[in-house]
């Protein structure tokens, strides 16, 4: 693991799973200076862990990754794994953290390619050893081989938890249930994005997984389950007509984007209602508020591997037109397919959004449940606090530490919004979001030591008292 | 005064606040402009005094240096120019240990308030000079009240914190600094001063204050229009903006000072210092950095980096913690950098109250500044912090 | 709870301990997943109430993996490849402000 061997950079992209490999990618040739981090330790994203090493049962999901792969390899940036960006300034200085060891970087372009987080799901008991998130334990299995084995329970809603499941059943295990959340209504309210989804290529790879799982789980519905240690050992997960016990429980709701590095930026956020989770402002190019900044793929609003590998490639040509590589027309027309096989992933989306969107109490912190993980805050403190006279996400913080801790809220700001907004009847865009700050991800004291400065820092410290 | 409510305009929330509490009362004794922890303490001694007042403040993004701040009640620099304001910190940190008590038995809340003796750490034998002479200065003031202080060496400090780094030199003592959880006073002032029935109305920008004919003022926002027979002017910043609506005036500008806060660790800092202190929730805060005219409230990374420095050189491990947080905040300095405090000659009921160190100086605001305003007169003793010390007469 | 396929089961082994206990683990793995597979659920108290978590999120978002690595507290076991001859002990309550 190494430091980023130069100061500054003509473009830095900041991850390297499928939007960050198809924006390196598209800059093969280019002749710029490209610096390409990711914190985890190969390349690949969430969706393809492991890429390096794939299991075979697994194998066919990886063929497209490892062909982009070797894409992004082709255009020899400097590629940094471990790499963990943890300060962005709108300049586009960036500091970058491997090994204990910081360095600041200048970037006349950057590309955030930060991707999703798994929804909070604030249920009672969610914070119980035993229990993790669907995504969590994918991770597990593709990076490490690692199966949830004895009785094995999915709760939730969306596409990860299925196709979870499938993956689960091809090595050769078997959840013992799947205590479906999706709310009732949803399938009725998705129904006039279906034209949209029938012509996406989502269709033919979502009904026969959908099959093959249905066949071989029992599946159970429950919209509000909660799950609580057992005395003589292992977890019960009990919902309004049910309960089953569990040695290892799995939870998921949906994706979010990942907003900390773009809010860090200063990029502008707005909320979407048909994914209930905010989203920074970018146009069809990615670029963000901030000039130099672009988004792309899920960080930009959740639209799944493929749209986030032709997102980051359209991110990467506005690049190199704005770094004088390739003129207008050329990006123009290189772009053209990339935005047409784009919206084809998109029109699918808004049916898939529709169909699993948990509903607001599903979103919101029971107020027997922690919503703040880190700084054990429940639901009932929370709603207390805005009663108390906390308005939104930043004075809530004021009150109960909520999103201060090292997770910097990551588990609990759209928890925390949503709750706000329903105990004041107000929408969550009139909220707002929990603001982040540098540093985005927790680094040493040391690191931050270590920075660049100039007469002007030390004249602001010193000239004090 | 109270005849004024027959004057009342229809007031509609165009932001509707689902607040048991919240009445559509639009006629008060008593508003308050301004919810930081300024106002919070003066709302909750004028609602203690039993008239019926309503807090006014700005959303869940504000300018509140209330938020922001590094949470000391902090005595051993203060008043250099000002001796009355030595004396006003002084008094004010002698009132904390009553302050925190009462909010305690009124929200329910731990202050976490520590009066132990603070620390100013010193990194060379010139710094440590420069700290001195200051003191010095201090204290040769006339008119002074002394406040106990001393020059430690290394040696002493070591003592009761032996983690201490060997930069440093020394340092100045006085035990009557100390802190508090700032975070839970903000909270235990909000919660006492529903609690004594004050109205909490946030997302209600004042823009305009138009005194009444007849006494009294009306408060215009957005959100639409409230009487109120006695104003206080607590709004930080806001205030310069307020002030000469009712003919009074505040000449505050922002000042940025950034902060760091580390993952919580046991105990090891049993003091403050006025740039390090460890919170009773076990996280290290590091601060604070003094920058004019700042474009924002962002923090810069080389100033977090020469702040962290000197950290790491007071305290060498701590370079080895994890920085969760970062956060710049905007402090409420007047030219003069003290207080103002004033009543209004040609607005009769409105008041101003505005200052930097709004955590030190809590015990003072709730204890002696509420009741007066309650009792409609600012004391002789606040004379000094008229913001008419700043009408120089132009040189003859 | 977890079982390791046969195909990464062949991968090379690392020794490492867990609560001075001797333990192996996979090649590729992170010390999260390597505990995990040991049956362990729970990695750490909370710094607050002291109640046992376990890891969460397997990708450095949630911050309930932290332990305690070759005698340096609160890192993020999610994070942190397994190498040959860690040690590798819970995390119990708030760190030490000392390694
Ligand atoms: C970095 C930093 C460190 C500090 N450290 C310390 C310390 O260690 N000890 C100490 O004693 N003090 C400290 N302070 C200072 C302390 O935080 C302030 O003195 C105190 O917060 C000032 O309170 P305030 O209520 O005047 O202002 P604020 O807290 O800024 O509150 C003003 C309020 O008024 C509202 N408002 C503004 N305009 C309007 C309007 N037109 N209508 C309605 N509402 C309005 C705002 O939204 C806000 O809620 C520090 C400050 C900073 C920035
Ligand atoms: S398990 Fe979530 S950060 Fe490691």
């Amino acid at each position: 693991m190494t430091l980023p061997a130069r100061d500054s950079y003509d473009l830095v992209v900041v991850g390297a799973g499928p939007a960050g490999m198809g924006a390196v990618a598209e800059c093969a040739g280019q002749g710029i200076s490209l610096l390409w981090v990711d914190e985890q330790p190969s390349p690949g994203g969430q969706i393809h862990r492991g890429l390096a090493a794939p299991l075979s049962a697994l194998a066919g999901a990886y063929q497209r990754g490892l062909a982009l792969l070797s894409a992004a390899r082709a255009a020899q940036a400097e590629y940094l794994p471990g790499a963990t960006v943890w300060q962005i300034e709108p300049g586009a200085s960036l500091g970058v953290s491997v090994g204990g060891a910081s360095r600041l970087v200048a970037a006349r372009r950057v590309i955030l390619a930060t991707g999703a987080l798994e929804r909070p799901m604030p249920i009672p008991g969610w914070t119980l050893p035993g229990v993790m998130t669907v995504g969590g334990a994918q991770t597990l299995l593709k990076a490490q081989g690692l199966v949830p084995s004895g009785r094995v329970v999915l709760v939730g809603t969306g596409p990860l938890l299925w196709l979870f499941a499938a993956q689960m059943l091809a090595v050769g295990a078997r959840p013992a249930l799947i205590l479906d959340t999706t709310p009732a209504g949803n399938a009725r309210r998705a129904l006039r994005h279906l034209p949209g989804f029938l012509a996406s290529p989502y269709l033919a790879r979502g009904l026969g997984l959908l099959r093959r799982v249905r066949r071989a789980v029992p599946v159970r519905r429950g919209e509000h389950p909660a799950i609580r240690p057992r005395p003589a050992g292992g977890l019960l997960i009990a919902w309004e007509s049910g309960e089953a016990e569990a040695d290892l429980i799995l939870l998921h709701q949906g994706v979010v984007p990942h907003v900390h590095p773009a809010q860090a930026a200063g990029c502008a956020l707005a909320w979407s209602e048909a994914q209930a989770c905010f989203v920074p402002v970018t146009d069809a190019w990615g670029e963000s508020s901030i000039p130099g900044i672009a988004i792309a793929g899920d960080g930009a609003g959740i639209a799944g591997a493929e749209a986030a590998e032709y997102g980051g490639r359209i991110a990467a040509l506005q690049a190199l037109a704005a770094l004088g590589r390739i003129d207008a027309a050329t990006r123009d027309a290189r772009a053209a397919p990339l935005l047409a096989a784009r919206a084809r992933w998109l029109a699918g989306r808004a049916f898939l959004d529709a169909l699993f969107l948990p509903k607001p109490a599903q979103r919101q912190a029971a107020p027997e449940a922690i919503a703040c993980r880190c700084e054990e805050v429940s639901g009932a403190a929370l709603r207390q606090a805005v009663r108390q006279g906390a308005t939104g996400p930043n004075q809530l913080k004021a009150f109960l530490r909520c999103g201060m801790g090292p997770c910097q809220g990551r588990q609990c700001a759209l928890t925390v919004v949503e709750t706000i907004a329903a105990e004041r009847g107000l929408s969550p865009a009139a909220i707002g979001p929990l603001r982040a700050r540098n540093p985005i991800k927790p680094v040493t004291l040391a690191e931050i030591a270590a920075m660049p400065v100039s007469e002007a820092d030390i004249a602001a410290v010193l000239g004090r008292r | 005064m109270h005849g004024s409510c027959a004057l009342l305009a229809i007031a509609r929330a165009a932001v509707p606040w689902k607040h048991p509490g919240m009445t559509a009362r639009t006629c008060f004794d008593a508003a308050v402009i301004g919810g930081g922890v300024v106002g919070l303490a003066i709302a909750r001694g004028l609602a203690r005094a039993g008239l019926a007042t309503a807090i006014l403040d700005e959303g869940d993004v504000a300018r509140r240096a209330s938020r922001a701040n590094f949470a000391l009640v902090w005595v051993q620099s203060k008043g250099l120019g000002m001796p009355a304001y030595g004396a006003w910190t002084a008094r004010s940190a002698a009132l904390w240990p009553r302050l925190a008590e009462a909010l305690q038995q009124e929200s329910g809340l731990a202050l976490a308030l520590r009066q132990n003796g603070g620390y100013t750490l010193c990194l060379s034998e010139e710094e440590l000079e420069a700290r001195r002479a200051a003191m010095m200065r201090l204290h040769n003031q006339p008119g002074w009240q002394p406040i106990p202080w001393e020059v430690q060496d290394h040696a002493a400090i070591a003592r009761v914190m032996p983690m201490l780094g060997r930069d440093v030199v020394g340092g100045i003592y006085c035990p009557l600094d100390g802190d508090v959880n700032s975070l839970r006073l903000f909270r235990a002032l909000h919660v006492a001063a529903t609690r004594h029935g004050a109205t909490y109305l946030p997302e209600r920008q004042v823009e305009r204050i138009e005194p009444l004919p007849a006494g009294g003022f009306r408060l215009h926002s957005r959100q639409g229009v409230l009487e109120a027979a006695r104003i206080v002017l607590a709004a930080g910043l806001g205030n310069a903006r307020l002030a000469p609506m009712v003919g009074l005036q505040a000449p505050v500008r922002p000042q940025r000072g950034q902060v760091m806060v580390t993952e919580r660790t046991a105990p090891f800092l049993p003091h403050p210092m006025v740039t390090i202190r460890q919170t009773d929730e076990g996280s290290v805060m590091i601060g604070d950095s003094k920058e004019e005219a700042p474009p924002d409230d962002r923090t810069s990374p080389g100033i977090l980096a020469v702040m962290a420095q000197r950290a790491q050189r007071m305290f060498p491990l701590l370079g080895r913690l994890q920085v969760i947080r970062s956060w710049s905040g905007l402090r409420v300095m007047s030219p003069d950098g003290f207080p103002i405090y004033d009543e209004s000659a040609e607005a009769p009921g409105a008041f101003l109250a505005t200052c930097h160190s709004g955590v030190t100086l809590a015990a003072a605001h709730a204890e002696l500044l509420a009741p007066m305003i309650a009792a409609g007169r600012l004391a002789p003793e606040l004379a000094p912090f008229s913001a008419r010390r700043f009408d120089v007469p132009a040189a003859a | 709870m977890f079982r390791r396929l046969p195909e990464a089961e062949s991968r090379p082994v690392i020794p490492f301990t867990f609560e001075g206990r001797p333990a192996e683990g996979r090649a590729g793995d992170s010390v999260a997943a390597a505990v995990l597979a040991l049956g362990e659920l729970a990695c750490r108290e909370t710094a607050i109430s002291r109640t046992p978590r376990g890891p969460y999120c397997l990708m450095g978002v949630c911050f309930d993996c932290l332990m305690e690595i070759d005698g340096v507290p609160n890192r993020q076991a999610c994070m942190v490849p397994l190498a040959p001859g860690m040690r590798v002990a819970r995390q119990r309550g708030p760190r030490q402000p000392w390694p």
